[in-house]
């Protein structure tokens, strides 16, 4: 195995029926998932979804009950850590304290065997491509959380693994410094074109960086799809709810469609029961006569609160049934324009083109 | 504004206010502190008698321990018993503290208590029943049936430091060791026994002391000429108070405070790791 | 399918590693079955052993009858209850003292409470010997400053034995006492001197009942390690203190009679686990002792 050919080692993962129980809990029910070779796939779920328990599984560190992983055509459910070839990073980074910089990186070199100068050549490489040229004699205490963090990512890629797994990686770091990291972790990923696996509970970041999103919860693959699809067209009440702000709006089945109360809002479709999921950014002011038409769908309601949240202004209203819509529009829009004060009737306008409908009450 | 009037505590109880907590603690640790370290200038008295302060300085009871076999000998026997002592409960406890740190098997709590019971059952119970079976066996005043019944009192201990030291160590470094290819067992030579070493160390250092320090099993155990110090010292206390005992003792409180200072340092390069 | 696919092989290795990992604490077991299970087994065995050889209540009998037996066991209880409450008296306060302290202080001042913990007992014990003797420190020291006009009898009695022991017992109430109080929440005592309470009321109110666990547990510890004394009673008590374990020895040295030295030891044995079992049931034990939870 060579460095410099990382992108040729990337391989797809396959996993089939994967389930593993503790006691009468399900941590992972019969999951199927495929990564697609040299991909960033995002494990996005709430604490306690599954989410760590599949990627330990991937790792070797959690024994499944059943079912098959694949690495290529390999199956390596049976194998132990050691022998799968997975990088892997850590939330705690799990540096190793004892050694320096360079003795972290060159651990997997060393293990493999890798003679003293090509070690020191290839750590080094790994060094430069985390932009850290120069740091290998430093100690693991002398360096930043976003240094340590370039250091696991450095120690994890440089044995030239075909797979990289990375467990909430970035939660320990401040928000600006993680925000950083995720546009750096994105172009290594590009740069080094090894299949991903990255775990988090953090959407943005899930939205961020992926290629695609597999939304996890209650030990079940909810939707798998690319970060827009998941954003645009929520599989059902839980992604839409976890995923980017959302009001939803209970729907009946009318005569002529699918029904907010009086209004029709979709065609009818299959199904029990339909809910309409708002996003605030897509709401808008509209006129107090404002109707609803082909184009827009007319909501009114109390407007309760405006809060200023810098970039943008959020504002509530209270729709008739006691529902409360949240919507965000740019600080440079005011509530003047269409005459409503706190207390007062307002009209919030939404086009049809942004309609998100999902199966199922809401929640 | 003076000590006395700065607040002691985050709510503004003054230092003057807390006086007579500090002079009372002052005088409990003098209390805790005195008798330990009494036996020193006494042991460097010429009197028979034991007085405060000596009268006349000398040399003359370090004199008769190290001139007296029965006192080098049982020494001999006391450091050889420590030693093998630590040699055998160190790693077996260190193995067991990290195999049921590790492990969730539902059997681990019943191995835990049934490990730590040597701390709870009363030592005299200990040393009978062992007195009895060695009897049985032949192995009364042999240094391996001193060492097992040693080793047994010093586990719970071991496992109890060690376990310590595991938990304050981040396990994720030996599933990182592994991930990147090394074996369960490299892992834990390499990664995680280099971290817990200082616990491991602390750990020895004190199955050293339970084996030198213990008397009760030693009385029933040991004799002839594999006696301990202790043996010896509890037949002299019992008997007669000899001032060579307060040579030993001070003997004994230097070996101790070096020990209790080795593992303070220890322990703070460990926290500082 | 009658089985997912590789359960069979993934629960064989799942049970196989436990298994490898679960053997590494087989020395360890051994070692604690030859010293602590099987000579325990044997006594309880011995203790049943009548006579005649044949099994029998005699040697239990024997305690209810003999009020010199009646008399050992009051004496050890006596003993440890009051060692427990003058440990608790001076442990507490200092216990305060510590954790109150910054944590580089602390350390420093608990060297005053580990130096003795980490010396021998016996040396303790003959330090101590020293000390209360008729003509030793203490005694002089009272009458140069007019405590008392003639030497007290400080030693080779009750009050020499409570000394030693409490001296001996300090540390193991003090320190999970001081590591419950390093744990109590600082924001807990500003909100209650926030809410208005003074000082001493926001001690009694909330310090002291978020430190009474750590104290009961250091309390037990005390108690049950001061059940099975041996070494101070004999030495300070002068032959005047016999608590269990003086009584046992006395037994083998004098009649060399196994069946009641373990009968004796099986009584002793059997309060000492009942203490701790009570305790495990009102108290998480095992969290104050070990920090285990």
């Amino acid at each position: 195995m060579k460095a410099s050919t990382l992108s040729d080692a990337a391989l797809p993962i396959a996993i089939r029926d994967l389930t593993k129980r503790y006691g009468p809990v399900y941590a992972l029910n019969a999951v199927d998932l495929d990564v697609h070779s040299g991909e960033f796939l995002t494990l996005l779920g709430p604490s306690g979804s599954g989410k760590t328990t599949l990627l330990m599984a991937i790792a070797g560190f959690n024994r499944p009950d059943s079912g098959s992983i694949k690495f290529g055509a390999e199956e390596v459910i049976l194998k132990p850590p050691h022998k799968r070839d997975v990088g892997m990073v850590f939330q705690s980074y799990a540096l190793f304290p004892q050694m320096s910089v360079a003795d972290n990186i060159g651990f997997p070199l060393k293990l493999r065997g890798v003679g003293a100068p090509e070690r020191a050549a290839r750590v080094e490489e790994a060094l430069e491509t985390v932009q850290l040229g120069g740091f290998g004699a430093r100690g693991i205490d002398q360096l930043s959380g976003g240094q340590r963090q370039r250091v696991a990512l450095a120690r994890a890629f440089v044995f030239g693994p075909r797979i990289l797994l990375m467990d909430e990686p970035l939660s320990a770091l401040d928000k600006k410094l993680r925000e950083r990291m995720q546009i750096e972790l994105k172009h290594l990923h590009r740069k080094l074109g090894v299949t991903t696996v990255y775990v988090t509970h953090d959407q943005r970041e899930a939205l961020t960086m992926s290629d695609r999103i597999a939304v996890i919860n209650d030990g079940q693959l909810v939707q798998l799809d690319a970060p827009e699809v998941i954003y645009n067209a929520p599989a059902n009440a839980f992604v839409a709810d976890f995923i980017g702000e959302s009001t939803m709006l209970p729907l009946t089945r009318g005569a002529s469609g699918l029904m907010y109360r009086d209004q029709k809002i979709a065609e009818t479709r299959d199904g029990e029961s339909w809910s309409l999921v708002v996003r605030p950014e897509r709401l808008f002011f509209a006129a107090q006569d404002a109707q609803s038409d082909d184009n827009t769908i007319v909501l009114r309601g109390t407007l309760r609160e405006t809060v200023f949240q810098g970039e943008s202004e959020m504002a509530l209203v209270a729709l008739d049934n006691g529902i409360e819509l949240a919507f965000r529009f740019g600080t440079g829009a005011t509530t003047n324009s269409t005459g409503g004060g706190l207390g007062e009737q307002v009209a919030v306008g939404l086009n049809r083109k942004d309609v998100i409908i999902i199966p199922g009450e809401t929640t | 504004m003076s000590w006395f009037s700065r607040p002691a505590t985050d709510t503004q109880i003054t230092h003057g206010r807390r006086l007579w907590l500090y002079a009372l603690a002052a005088v409990i640790m003098i209390l805790l502190v005195i008798p330990t370290l009494i036996v020193v200038p006494m042991s460097f008295s010429d009197s028979q008698y034991l007085e405060f302060p000596p009268s006349n300085w000398s040399l003359r009871w370090y004199e008769e321990y190290l001139g007296s076999r029965k006192w080098m000998r049982a020494t001999m026997t006391s450091v050889q018993v420590g030693v093998l002592t630590m040699l055998v409960a160190t790693p077996l406890g260190t193995m067991a503290a990290y195999a049921l740190f590790v492990s969730r098997h539902r059997l681990t709590r019943a191995i835990f208590l049934l490990l730590i019971t040597p701390m709870i059952v009363p030592v005299i119970l200990i040393a009978i029943g062992t007195f009895y079976a060695y009897g049985r066996m032949g192995m009364n005043n042999t240094i391996a049936g001193l060492v097992l019944a040693h080793a047994a009192l010093a586990l719970p201990l071991v496992i109890i430091v060690v376990t310590a030291g595991l938990r304050s160590y981040d396990l994720n470094q030996e599933q990182v060791a592994r991930s990147l290819g090394a074996t369960r067992s490299k892992a834990f030579f390499l990664i995680t026994l280099p971290q817990i070493r200082f616990s491991v160390i602390t750990a020895a250092l004190l199955s050293f002391l339970t084996s030198f320090d213990e008397v009760i099993v030693a009385i029933f155990v040991s004799g002839g000429a594999n006696a301990t110090l202790t043996k010896h010292m509890f037949a002299a206390l019992r008997d007669y108070i000899d001032p060579t005992i307060a040579a030993i003792s001070t003997i004994m409180v230097i070996l101790s405070s070096v020990l209790l200072l080795l593992t303070q340092f220890l322990g703070a390069k460990g926290t500082r790791d | 399918m009658a089985s997912a696919a590789n359960e069979t092989e993934l629960r064989r290795q799942h049970r196989r590693e436990q298994l490898s990992i679960l053997s590494l604490v087989i020395p360890a077991l051994v070692v604690v079955g030859l010293i602590i299970l099987i000579p325990l087994s044997w006594l309880f065995y011995l203790s049943f052993l009548g006579d005649d050889g044949g099994f029998s209540l005699e040697n239990y009998l024997k305690m209810t009858q003999y009020k010199s037996y009646y008399r050992i066991f009051i004496t050890t209880f006596q003993v440890s209850i009051l060692t427990t409450m003058i440990c608790i008296a001076l442990g507490y306060p200092l216990a305060f003292f510590l954790a109150q302290l910054p944590p580089r202080w602390a350390g420093v001042f608990m060297l005053a409470v580990l130096l003795p913990f980490w010396t021998s007992l016996l040396v303790r014990t003959y330090a101590w010997l020293v000390l209360l003797q008729r003509k030793g420190i203490i005694n002089e020291f009272a009458m140069d400053m007019g405590f008392w006009e003639k030497p007290l009898k400080l030693v080779h009695n009750m009050t020499g034995t409570l000394i030693g022991m409490a001296h001996i017992m300090l540390p193991f109430l003090i320190l999970p006492l001081y590591n419950a109080m390093r744990k109590i929440d600082r924001d807990m005592m500003h909100a209650a001197a926030n809410l208005g309470a003074n000082p001493v009321r926001a001690f009694w109110a909330v310090y002291f009942p978020l430190s009474l666990p750590g104290m009961v547990a250091g309390s037990l510890i005390v108690f049950v390690l001061c059940l099975g004394f041996y070494v101070t009673p004999a030495v300070l008590g002068g032959g005047r203190v016999i608590m269990v374990s003086n009584q046992i020895t006395a037994i083998l040295e004098n009649q060399f009679d196994w069946g009641a030295a373990s009968a004796l030891g099986v009584v002793l044995l059997v309060a000492t686990v009942l203490c701790l079992f009570l305790a495990a049931r009102f108290f998480k034990l095992d969290a104050a002792l070990f920090g285990r939870d």
